[in-house]
């Protein structure tokens, strides 16, 4: 009998003990939290993609409270999400120009140095054959890294070539991140010309491996009346800023791989 | 110098012969669920190690001034729960406050620890062995690195079964299961090696 209360009497005392301490520690420790910090990690996605550069959507949030960061950093929440948090901070909402990621390059339309036949990622494919297996230094290589990365399901794989779609794209960029070629590049959702090529080589060397690579031919750069797009570098290089979006340029490439609005989707009725 | 050598007995068994995931067998849950990347896997290796020595202290004490007297041994299990939840709690509460970096990194992971049985294991196994209370946080402080150790080299080989061309059916968890089933067969050949 005398064990059982000494059972009792030890586990009541030291739960007791515990708890006291527990909710005295909880006083003398207690963190202020702003009130407004639920509120803001509430308007945001919640995805955690670190588009923001941030390490999270709570990390956000409060480097947005501290005043550290400004709102419409979140490309996934958008303005919906900028307007919340304008309205939680008391502040005009800034305006948000949406970006989204595109892949500048037609893909499997060159031709390989050899086989490969390693990890299938793109990532590992550069360090083991010199600069990826591709005979294009700068190609998608299409083992799809950036696949595997997005959170988003906005890439896909297509014939051998990575395809963002434009809508479902947050903006993220954790594929331009990944990506070990640098072919995925951000560009504002609005623009209407896009040039699916990032090859540098010279047009005479570019035709032995792409068919639709930019040979850097300048008739685009001819046909603009706005200044907008030149030739740098052996390449197309188009400045948005300027473009007026008539698709002179589009109209005359010899390659196909200038595209007037939504080439994401009007590149596959181009023909090769 | 009889203490260090039975101290550094302790701690080569605790990381390598006895190692409390691949030998013993306690904790598998965070083993097998934390070990998706290299960089959680530290995270929880580092939370576990930190709990694992504070509960060897705190229960050890619990146990000789508590339990002993009254003869409430057959406590233990109930009681050492008790303590290692609070202790857990006080202890995030407190890093919250004083140390906000620490309390980031180590994050979710230390509620996580509250009922790990590695911990609870660390706690018993310390007065089945009769340790002094030196003994013991050595034996929790370095049964934690042995944690880490096998997490750590678990979690590099599943980040590399990630990338492999393995067959359908044992993609994912089976082929895990199996690696962790080698690993541990390789760490029972440092059963042999006991420096006692």
């Amino acid at each position: 009998m005398e064990k059982i209360l000494y059972a009792i009497a030890v586990l009541g005392i030291l739960g007791a003990a515990f708890g006291a301490i527990l909710a005295v520690a909880s006083k003398i420790f207690a963190v202020e939290v702003d009130e407004r910090l639920p509120l803001l990690k509430d308007a945001l996605p919640g995805a955690n993609c670190g588009g923001c550069g941030f390490a999270g959507c709570q990390a956000y949030a409060q480097a947005v409270l501290d005043g550290k960061a400004a709102i419409g950093a979140c490309a996934a929440g958008g303005t919906e999400a900028a307007k919340k948090m304008s309205g939680i901070m008391g502040v005009e909402a800034a305006e948000f120009e949406r970006k989204v990621a595109m892949v500048k390059c037609r893909g499997q339309h060159h031709s390989s140095k050899g086989i490969y036949k390693g990890i299938q990622d793109c990532r590992s494919a550069m360090l083991i054959t010199a600069n990826g297996p591709s005979a294009c230094p700068t190609g998608c290589l299409g083992f799809g890294t950036c696949v595997s990365v997005c959170k988003f399901e906005a890439i896909h794989l297509e014939n051998g070539v990575a395809r963002v779609d434009p809508d479902k794209c947050t903006g993220c960029m954790q594929c331009v991140d990944v990506c070990p070629r640098k072919v995925i590049v951000p560009v504002t959702y609005d623009a209407d010309i896009i040039i699916a090529c990032s090859n540098q080589e010279r047009g005479a060397y570019t035709r032995l491996y792409c068919n639709v690579g930019c040979v850097g031919c300048h008739l685009c750069e001819r046909q603009c009346e706005q200044d907008a797009i030149h030739v740098i570098r052996n390449l197309a290089t188009i400045d948005y800023t300027k473009c007026v979006s008539c698709g002179r340029c589009a109209a005359v490439c010899p390659r196909h791989l200038i595209s007037d609005s939504n080439l994401r989707t009007d590149m596959d009725a181009a023909p090769i | 110098m009889n203490i260090f050598l039975s101290l550094f007995s302790i701690s080569l068994s605790a990381i390598l012969a006895e190692n409390f995931i691949l030998v013993k067998f306690l904790g598998i849950c965070p083993f097998m669920g934390v070990s998706k990347k290299t960089d959680t896997a530290l995270g929880m290796g580092i939370a576990v190690t930190f709990v694992m020595a504070i509960a060897s202290a705190a229960t050890w004490a619990v146990n000789e001034f508590l339990l002993l007297p009254y003869a409430l041994e057959y406590m233990q299990t109930v009681v050492f729960i008790l303590v290692i939840a609070a202790l857990v709690q006080f202890v995030e509460m407190f890093l919250q406050k004083a140390m906000p970096a620490l309390y980031q990194s180590l994050g979710i992971y230390l509620p996580l620890i509250t009922t790990n049985c590695a911990v609870l294991g660390v706690a018993l196994l310390n007065i089945q062995n009769n340790y002094s209370f030196i003994e013991s946080v050595v034996y929790g402080f370095t049964g934690g690195i042995g944690f880490t150790v096998a997490i750590l080299l678990f979690s590099s080989v599943r980040e590399r079964l990630e990338d492999c061309d393995c067959p359908k059916a044992f993609r994912g968890f089976p082929i895990a299961l199996l690696a962790a089933g080698l690993l541990a067969l390789a760490f029972m050949g440092f059963s042999g090696f006991k420096v006692v």
